[in-house]
């Protein structure tokens, strides 16, 4: 079909320290049990993709990111794997590999993205439309503990993220303005004269940029080129591509059609999108992901909280595993000891040992962990081989390989980096702990 | 199209990559002595770029110039397997040998060898894993020479790399590189498992099976012949008279139609074709005149949707899953009937499982279920270009005939389009035409002879038969319109449109009565251009036809298409206008191109029509709380009927206007007649 796809799999990201580091970078991170980078592969191969180049941020990286995929999709993928230096950003990256890319539209995909929405889609409403980017936005997903556990998730004052704006047209295909979260002041400014073009505008801010765009080729490398201060898709590209779509109607239009003329209104609407919008340079459009779909990226601790809980309960057949008749996933290998019980939406990977009089809800636990007895884990993600002694409790957390709970730590809301050690009786409440 | 796509579709990446793996191929001579010479040094990657560079980067024994290996993308299907296979030898016995100076080398190279555009850039060779570490400060040290901004350098050494599995480090090779890749993974498949699904390669497939399947067959004579009678009684049951002719056409070899498709999707129906495939080239001839002549019924007979086992065959091979409607009007089974809102998410989510259907050719064939191509010479038009796009990216390999490919392909493309939305009849004659200039192409003609052909040939028809008659048509109109008339038109019609125009262009005075009806409202587009333009205009809906005639001096209407017994098939409520301006004797002229007609006779318009979606007809306009039948398909009382086109009887119309003149409707006949067979021949 002509489509090239890179995958942006990205470095180490800060945003997700402690949880990264040098062995675990961000691509590698795992969601239930498997790394977050699967997801996006997976779901490509799912579309008959498999000529795939992921770009990774840092050598080192790249190598780890390259192993593991030539290890795990053998036979299966045909994975081009680029290295590029750090901090050059998502349109500096691209600008790397710039030079493979021949077809005439590239489908640019965030390597944290997990999702069902078929790439397939977005690039067949990219062609249908014949549209210079498309993107596709989905609902925001809820932050937070879903209120089903209410007994757990007592803070709910957490901050919510800013809000994204979007400007749809009527048709809702057509992206009219862009404002990402952070950048929203007070007042969000529209450009008169694609208002003026469009006759009516539908403001959003329930949508998310899921980062996956499919650009046509030429235009893509052009901005490229020319703007060589871009550094990111998301904020310099994509919204350069959105304000300047009718950069050449504003010159040319002579009688501007009079928009809010209630005739002119009803008329619109029968008429196809098609002919209102023949005179713009390049057209921008949105593919909007069904409300049933899941659609989450892996951009921030509390994200990565979420998406483990989703991806083995409601979101389970992203998982690829099959949920047992208790709706969860205990690995045959994995030994539970007497009273111990594992709630539904867990997750216990092979190896792992519990013992006695356990208690573990909605939390993921991966390979051969040693748990001691009278442990409580809720809403947690135990990552590959942690030692949590007797008489723990941890809720809400993220402990990462190989760290380790002495006896009788409780930790509320805590992110345990790698290898770290926790001593007898310590307490901690939302609190990143990671070597220094 | 740019030249750049070219190679991308000329072999498939994926096909190339399986070439490396599979052995037991015959190495031609000259990469046979691959192994030998090279066996000491390090060369070889994952890509095809081996295979250039190679050369190069081994111990200078080879003597070739790397200009003499055929650029790998274009080489023939059989060349690439063995070079691939001296490249994986290679790979096996790699050993380490200090690059650094003959890397440079390389890397001077001038890059004529290869195409520049190719897919990767720059040198490349195979390491060991043990070497990555050597090859790093090599590298940094070339990239510091060549003054790049990012150090495209790669190291493979992963844990996981085989020598199936070929780590490549390739580094960047000229001045436009920045960052190189590095082969992760590899898809290693059988040649037989990246067949799509789709009617062309499994066909091809078949053609070179052909006759060694007709030989093995001869030794299971009473099986076949069994098979065949129980075949021939299932058809039979379901087939009508005419059709059986149809069956016999398609086991002739030569000038396959939709027959050949269902031979793609079903092999084993090939069976029959076994020993027919041995005929003599002249009776092949004679078998491709006789079916030409069956192929003017154009639309074939056509699949009726209540036989169902046909429709079940239908489904089987169809590209587009389609969710039949559930409450479908018992007089209407016939006929398609799809739940509109399902198609196209469908065939959205399924975009790169088609890879079979060209893009363009898949981009049309989404306008037509999304409903933004609509309006028969926009369709056709449409269409033509796809077609023209595909051929232009069109190439075969030398073995294969143009004709069968190219016609085989343009069939996948045509089935694929009608299940997007049943063709109209002058996209049935454009398709026709094409397909007729396809088998007329001399056999010794080049590929791209042919193709140019074809191009001028389409561009030809496009601009003949619908651009350069529409402005015959206006300019024969344009005399029929006086000061002082009253005009009514129905719906929107390009041509008719394009009439009111020139008219008033010609400062004419006169006044419009556009005449609308539901669901699609398309009189308001109408409405809005003309009143933009200044025409005095009243707009009015179809229920009030009787009473705005009586103000009318001339109908003006556009048609989809006009057949043999001069009856008109247009937009649902032509007849109706038609009907009502003949009892006020008002006269109605019928606007449609020549390329619309067809010899076909049709009474009503139940045998052959096309249903729409029955929700549109529901929607009230004024929002969703307003609608009392939201839930209509769940009512098993109520069926909707949602017909897209109706049959005006030729009493009611006065003049046919085409690019030929005005005709009365019983001179159709005589046109196709006369201009028909000019079509065909050209």
């Amino acid at each position: 079909m002509d489509f090239q796809v890179v995958v942006m799999a990205g470095g180490y990201s800060k945003n997700l320290v402690p949880l990264v580091s040098q062995e675990m970078p961000k691509p590698l991170l795992p969601v239930a049990n498997r790394p977050v980078l699967s997801y996006v592969l997976e779901l490509l191969e799912a579309s008959n993709l498999k000529d795939l180049i992921v770009v990774v941020e840092g050598e080192d990286v790249a190598l780890r990111v390259g192993g593991w995929i030539s290890g795990a999709y053998v036979d299966r993928l045909h994975v081009e794997v680029a290295a590029v230096p750090e901090e050059v950003g998502t349109a500096g990256a691209l600008r790397a590999v710039a030079h493979h890319l021949t077809a005439k539209d590239i489908l640019v995909v965030s390597g944290d993205l997990v999702s069902d929405v078929p790439p397939g889609a977005v690039a067949a409403t990219h062609r249908r439309l014949d549209a210079a980017v498309t993107a596709l936005l989905c609902i925001t997903p809820v932050s937070g503990p879903s209120e089903s556990v209410s007994s757990v998730g007592k803070d709910k004052g957490r901050k919510l993220p800013r809000a994204n704006i979007v400007g749809l047209d009527h048709t809702r295909q057509y992206l009219l303005h862009v404002a990402a979260g952070a950048e929203v002041g007070k007042d969000i400014k529209i450009q008169k004269s694609i208002l003026r073009a469009n006759d009516q505008m539908e403001i959003r801010a329930d949508l998310m940029d899921a980062h996956m765009y499919a650009f046509q080729r030429t235009i893509l490398q052009e901005v490229l080129d020319q703007k060589e201060m871009f550094h990111s898709i998301k904020h310099d590209v994509f919204p350069y591509l959105v304000r300047t779509q009718l950069r050449s109607e504003i010159s040319d239009k002579g009688a501007p059609k009079n928009g809010l003329n209630g005739v002119d209104y009803t008329l619109n609407g029968s008429e196809p999108a098609s002919e209102i919008l023949t005179n713009r340079t390049h057209k921008c459009c949105a593919y909007i992901a069904n409300k049933s779909k899941y659609c989450s990226r892996l951009n921030s601790v509390q994200a990565f909280c979420d998406i483990n809980r989703d991806v083995v309960g409601e979101a389970g057949h992203l998982s690829g595993y099959s949920f047992s008749a208790q709706n969860n996933i205990v690995h045959p290998s994995a030994e539970l000891g007497s009273k111990t019980t594992v709630g539904p939406q867990c997750m216990l990977d092979e190896g792992s040992k519990l013992g006695d009089k356990c208690s573990v809800k909605r939390s993921v636990i991966g390979r051969h962990c040693r748990i001691g007895s009278n442990v409580k884990i809720f809403n947690s993600v135990v990552m590959n081989h942690v030692t949590i002694e007797d008489g723990c409790f941890i809720q809400g957390s993220v402990i990462c390989n190989n760290a380790q709970l002495q006896e009788r730590v409780v930790l509320k809301d805590c992110q345990v980096g790698a290898g770290y050690v926790l001593t007898v009786g310590s307490e901690y409440k939302s609190e990143p702990l990671s070597k220094k | 199209m740019d030249s750049r796509r070219l190679p991308r579709t000329a072999v498939d990446p994926k096909v190339r990559r399986v070439g490396f793996f599979t052995s037991g191929e015959p190495l031609p001579a000259r990469s046979q002595s691959f192994p030998a010479e090279t066996g000491g040094s390090t060369t070889a990657d994952g890509g095809m770029m081996s295979s250039t560079t190679t050369p190069d980067l081994s111990v200078g024994v080879i003597s070739f110039s790397p200009v003499m290996i055929p650029p790998p993308r274009y080489a023939s299907a059989d060349g690439l397997p063995a070079l691939g296979r001296a490249a994986a030898t290679v790979t096996t016995v790699s050993a380490y040998s200090p690059l650094s100076p003959l890397r440079r080398d390389a890397i001077q190279l001038p890059v004529g060898s290869f195409n520049p555009s190719e897919y990767m850039q720059g040198t490349s060779a195979m390491l060991s894993p043990s070497s990555s570490r050597f090859d790093d400060l090599d590298f940094s040290e070339e990239v510091a020479c060549y003054g790049k901004k990012w150090p495209g350098k790669e190291v493979a050494s992963f844990p996981g790399s085989s020598d199936e599995m070929m780590m490549a480090v390739r580094g960047g090779g000229n001045a436009l590189s920045m960052s190189a890749l590095t082969t992760a993974s590899v898809v290693k498949t059988l040649p037989g498992v990246t067949a799509k699904d789709g009617g062309t390669f499994i066909e091809s497939q078949n053609e070179r099976v052909g006759p060694a399947r007709s030989q093995k067959q001869k030794t299971t004579k009473a099986e076949r012949r069994a098979l065949q009678e129980a075949q021939r009684a299932a058809k039979s049951a379901a087939k009508a008279a005419g059709e059986g002719g149809k069956h016999s056409a398609a086991s002739s070899s030569g000038a396959p139609t939709n027959a050949k498709l269902d031979k793609g999707a079903r092999p084993h129906s090939q069976n029959k074709d076994g020993p027919e495939d041995t005929a003599t080239a002249s009776e092949k001839r004679a078998d491709r005149n006789l079916d030409k002549d069956r192929k003017k019924d154009f639309p074939h007979p056509s699949l009726q949707f209540d036989d169902k086992n046909r429709v079940e065959k239908a489904k089987r091979r169809a590209v587009v899953y389609q969710f039949e409607a559930r409450n479908r009007v018992e007089l209407f089974r016939h006929l398609p009937q799809y739940e509109y809102g399902s198609q196209l998410p469908y065939l959205e989510s399924k975009f790169f499982h088609l890879d079979h259907i060209h893009p363009s050719v898949y981009q049309v064939g989404m306008q037509y279920i999304s409903g933004s191509t609509s309006g028969g010479n926009a369709r056709c038009k449409e269409m033509l270009l796809a077609f023209r796009m595909a051929i232009m990216d069109y190439s075969i390999s030398p073995e294969k005939s143009v004709v069968r490919d190219l016609i085989s392909k343009i069939n996948s493309y045509v089935s694929f389009l009608i299940e997007c939305r049943p063709l109209s009849v002058n996209m049935g004659n454009a398709i026709r035409f094409l397909k007729n200039r396809i088998l007329k192409l001399h056999h010794n003609l080049s590929e791209s002879e042919a193709k140019y052909i074809l191009i001028s040939d389409i561009d030809r028809f496009i601009n003949e038969k619908i651009i350069v008659a529409d402005k015959v048509i206006i300019s024969h109109a344009v005399a029929k319109i006086r000061d002082g008339d009253v005009l009514l038109v129905y719906g929107h019609s390009t041509v008719v449109e394009m009439i009111i125009v020139h008219a008033l262009e010609l400062g004419k005075q006169f006044r419009i009565v556009i005449v609308d009806s539901r669901p699609k409202f398309e009189g308001r587009r109408l409405l809005r251009k003309l009143v933009m333009k200044g025409i005095s205009c009243t707009y009015t809906h179809i229920n009030a036809i009787s009473y705005i005639m009586h103000d009318v001096t001339r109908v003006f209407l556009g048609a989809s298409s006009v057949l043999s017994n001069g009856t008109v098939y247009a937009r649902v409520g032509t007849a109706c206008v038609a009907m009502v301006a003949h009892a006020f004797q008002v006269p109605v002229l019928i606007c449609c191109e020549a390329y619309k007609f067809h010899e076909r006779f049709l009474l009503d318009s139940i045998c052959s029509n096309e249903l729409g979606d029955p929700d549109v007809i529901i929607n009230v306009h004024g929002g969703k709380d307003l609608n009392p039948l939201a839930k209509w398909a769940d009512n098993e009382n109520l069926q909707l009927l949602n017909l897209v086109y109706d049959a005006t009887p030729s009493d009611y119309v006065s003049m046919i206007v085409t690019e030929h003149g005005m005709i009365p409707p019983t001179s159709v006949p005589v046109i196709i007649r006369e201009y028909e067979r000019d079509q065909l021949v050209f």
